[in-house]
């Protein structure tokens, strides 16, 4: 196998430094985990850890992964919101850490809305 | 809250939602002293001298969403029912900081908990924020600095799978050897 060298190195990081500095730019999935007082009480932690789990697992450069703080619906905390481009934003309730893997695996990557969990459109 | 590492990532939240850039977070464990310490300073914008007093008061909140604000007055009840104590000091304009102290041994004390997820959480949800984690138990410490991670992979996002791989496998290492250590 041919050694690499300090040149083929530096093709590789500027490589990579365009490809993620692009897709950071351009991420056109955004997912929201609301994170208040009453989120982290309800579970939104381990929803905010099974979401980077997911992600980890995935290669899909275009997805980014915010936190906020609470949107005034604590009853149904855990809150997820979930914004793909030219669709309207969806917030899913009383989240956990499979009902996430679901909504990341159904919605995020494919598509489909996950009524059954779905709160509201905003 | 069931641990304290909730308490810790709402705390830090209030810092990230008042305009910090930056969030240290020490946690001290010393055994020998039978002392928990937990200390999260912040350089947002800190809180108004006329309001600081009001900071426990559940009842009392700035923000618009719910009327009551629970993050401190929560932290500062777990304090107090372990023989602890909770202080906030802010200097406007520059930043808060909070320190609560627990009896380590306290029966009533809630575990630490999953400090690492905490970590995680915080350090991915708000991908331009700098923190830095500091955890002594006894004679061992584990510290980390999410600048450190970030010049490691220089011009990747820590949103980058790769990135977030490497930061949990540090946090998760340092906080497992400290564990060993301890035991």
């Amino acid at each position: 196998m041919a050694r690499l060298t300090i040149d083929d190195l530096k093709k590789v990081k500027e490589k990579t430094a365009k490809e993620t500095s692009l897709r950071y730019g351009n991420a056109s999935i955004k997912v929201t985990v609301h994170m208040g007082t009453c989120g982290i009480a309800a579970g939104a932690r381990d929803v905010m850890n099974a979401l980077m789990n997911e992600m980890a697992e995935d290669d899909r450069q275009d997805i980014r992964v915010v936190a906020s703080g609470c949107m005034g619906m604590c009853s149904s905390e855990p809150n997820v919101t979930i914004e793909v481009d030219g669709e309207e934003p969806i917030v899913y309730q009383l989240m956990d850490a499979n009902k996430m893997r679901q909504v990341f695996k159904r919605h995020v990557l494919l598509g489909e809305v996950q009524t059954d969990f779905a709160l509201a459109k905003m | 809250m069931k641990e304290l590492s909730l308490h810790i990532l709402d705390v830090a939240e209030n810092g990230i939602n008042a305009g910090a850039d930056r969030v240290r977070i020490t946690v001290e464990e010393a055994r020998n002293d039978n002392r928990l310490r937990i200390i999260i300073v912040d350089n947002g914008r800190g809180i108004p001298p006329d309001l600081i007093q009001n900071v426990t008061d559940p009842f009392y909140t700035t923000r618009t969403t719910r009327r009551v604000g629970l993050g401190l007055s929560l932290l500062e009840a777990a304090a107090r029912q372990c023989n602890g104590s909770m202080r906030v000091d802010s200097m406007p304009g520059k930043g808060a900081s909070v320190i609560a102290e627990f009896a380590h041994d306290h029966i009533d004390r809630a575990p630490l908990g999953d400090m690492a997820g905490t970590l995680i959480s915080l350090i991915m949800g708000y991908p331009d924020v700098e923190f830095e984690y500091s955890h002594l138990v006894n004679t061992s410490r584990f510290e980390m600095k999410t600048i450190d991670i970030k010049n490691m992979f220089e011009d990747r996002p820590v949103s980058d799978p790769a990135v977030f791989r490497k930061l949990r496998q540090i946090i998760q290492d340092g906080l497992k050897r400290l564990k060993t250590n301890e035991d």
